[in-house]
């Protein structure tokens, strides 16, 4: 009996190659918006895009990591949690406290998902769970028009319709505070993950439920908070969402599909890669919009399909991903 | 003075299959106590009835309190520190991460308890940033047991230490499981395959067959016995 101790060889974060490909693009964006107006205008607006669908990819990734299953009924928690935004919004709430309110419900939505429909069949299949949460999409969907109806609404815009201008390049304050409010909320859940107790503790009922435990680590409540957190992520993504355009019940379902591509592009386990992947997605759709003649808007979703496709052919881990050789 | 740890006729079973068929023993405050056998006589799933990890029944105190149905979490934060097979390592985290995850349920600072376990492990301090998955057998081993005293438990179950460690490995585990036990008064339950070392560690062993206690009492008495050495303990 020696040696049966498994050991699993971890490599965390991008190779170097990965690096040094994104920094490439950094200085292809930057040398671009320098000489070129329409350029800067279009990296800008594809960062806001994108930081909504990082948010979102960060949401899938929080999920995937904690219970290994691709929660479908993402987008739709958050747009469900965008009307409760503008519900309160027509009790006169104001947009920032609606906004904030907003996140609370979504935590509770979140965590009780997880204790009501996830947890009971989690350690069954991993098809059951799709069906679940596959399940919930379409109630979601049905709840959500049966209260609120399916005709466009319009909710008070958080950052005005402002443009600021400098060296003849203008940026729309709508796009600037989409960027900072998502940026914003990944950088908190960042910290809260890398510097708190609670935070190393999610990670550890995530990684390893069984060793987590044997520290005193209740699992289940770290996966609740998991899925809360999950879905303020989601909420954030649909409020700013609808702060770029109108409100409706399948307003999240194309977002999910860019999500979707970012967190694969991000290597589906790694938080900083669907965030790269989402900021990725987001600004080469604008600029292939931009500068590609037949990549009208359109074909944005069949562009952001190919990339996933891509992606999965020839890089299937992902940017960022990890591969895990494990010896037994 | 009532053990600090007490089975009475403890059942355990894993889905259909019986692992313990009522399991007896008790551990004194301050004492070591091996549990031995061969593969498959119940050991580990001794340990895991005391930590919750496995479906059991019968009467199991800790500390004057019935363990009931409370799960691992519960039962670690009673005071029972459980080094599992495979010693229960947060490979993808840091060394010191792993170290915090061992205080997680308790309150206050960890420094102080940091200090008192670099005293038996002088290395962590240099490898605090180390991803603990990089680090070697041996000294993943290490971690893991000062992991389990970063949860400044009462009782200490230790699942094989010795398990795939080269012999001097097996030696220094050993010596340091001593100290904590001499000088920290940690009161340690052990299963080891390694019957030999074991009995030189511990004052009582528990010897299983099959899921029963098969033979009890002091080590130096089961060392003694020619008989017993040749038929149980395989040496």
């Amino acid at each position: 009996m020696i040696g049966f101790s498994r050991k699993t060889k971890v490599t965390t974060g991008a190779s170097l190659p990965v690096i040094v490909g994104i920094v490439v693009a950094c200085v292809f964006l930057v040398v671009g918006s320098v000489r070129s107006d329409i350029f800067a205008q279009q990296t800008v607006a594809g960062l806001s895009q994108g930081a909504i669908y990082a948010s979102l990819a960060l949401a899938l990734v929080l999920i995937y990591r904690a219970t290994e299953v691709i929660n479908f009924a993402q987008g739709e928690m958050a747009m469900a949690t965008t009307f409760i935004a503008y519900q309160f919004t027509l009790w006169h709430i104001t947009f920032w406290l609606a906004f904030f309110l907003t996140l609370v419900v979504a935590f509770v939505f979140g965590a009780v998902v997880y204790a009501v429909l996830i947890r009971p069949v989690q350690h069954r299949s991993v098809i059951a769970l799709v069906i679940i949460t596959v399940g919930l999409f379409i109630l979601i969907d049905g709840l959500v028009t049966w209260k609120w109806g399916a005709d466009l609404k319009f909710m008070q815009a958080p950052f005005g319709n402002h443009v600021y201008r400098g060296g003849g390049v203008a940026f729309s304050r709508q796009d600037i505070g989409v960027l900072a409010v998502s940026i914003l909320s990944v950088i908190l859940l960042w910290v809260l993950f890398q510097f708190t107790k609670l935070g190393l503790a999610m990670r550890a009922a995530a990684l390893r439920p069984a060793a987590a435990a044997l520290v005193g680590v209740r699992v289940d409540v770290m996966l609740a908070i998991g899925w809360g957190l999950a879905a303020v992520l989601g909420a954030v993504a649909g409020i700013m969402t609808e702060a770029s355009q109108f409100l409706q019940p399948t307003m999240m379902q194309p977002i999910l599909l860019y999500a979707f591509a970012a967190a694969v592009l991000g290597g589906l386990e790694s938080p900083a890669g669907a965030v790269v992947g989402g900021l990725a997605i987001g600004v080469f759709l604008n600029l292939t919009g931009q500068y590609v003649g037949f990549a009208t808007s359109e074909v944005r979703l069949p562009i952001a399909f190919a990339v996933l496709l891509v992606v999965l052919l020839f890089k299937p881990t992902g940017l960022f991903g990890r591969k895990q050789v494990r010896r037994v | 003075m009532a053990p600090l740890l007490e089975l009475e006729d403890v059942e355990a079973r894993y889905g259909p299959v019986q692992a313990l068929h009522g399991i007896s023993l008790s551990v004194d405050e301050g004492q070591i106590a091996a549990v031995l056998g061969a593969n498959g006589a119940g050991k580990t799933t001794t340990l895991r009835a005391v930590s919750g990890t496995v479906r059991r029944s019968g009467k199991l105190v800790f500390a004057g309190k019935p363990l009931g149905r409370r799960g691992p979490d519960g039962t670690a934060r009673l005071g029972i520190a459980h080094v599992p097979e495979g010693r229960g390592t947060f490979a993808e985290l840091t060394v010191w991460e792993n170290l915090r995850l061992g205080a997680y349920s308790r309150r206050g600072a960890m420094r102080d308890d940091f200090a008192r376990v670099q005293q038996y492990f002088p290395w962590l301090e240099d490898r605090r940033t180390q991803q603990a998955g990089t680090l070697s057998g041996g000294e993943q081993q290490m971690l893991a047991l000062a992991r389990a005293f970063m949860q400044r438990p009462r009782l200490l179950l230790l699942d094989e230490p010795s398990l795939g460690l080269a012999p001097l490995l097996v030696t220094e585990i050993f010596r340091i499981i001593r100290e904590l036990n001499e000088h920290e008064g940690l009161t340690v339950l052990v299963v080891e395959q390694n019957a030999h070392i074991a009995l030189q560690l511990a004052q009582t062993a528990y010897v299983l067959e099959v899921g029963r206690v098969a033979l009890a009492g002091p080590s130096s008495e089961l060392q003694q016995h020619e008989s017993i050495r040749r038929s149980y303990l395989g040496y």
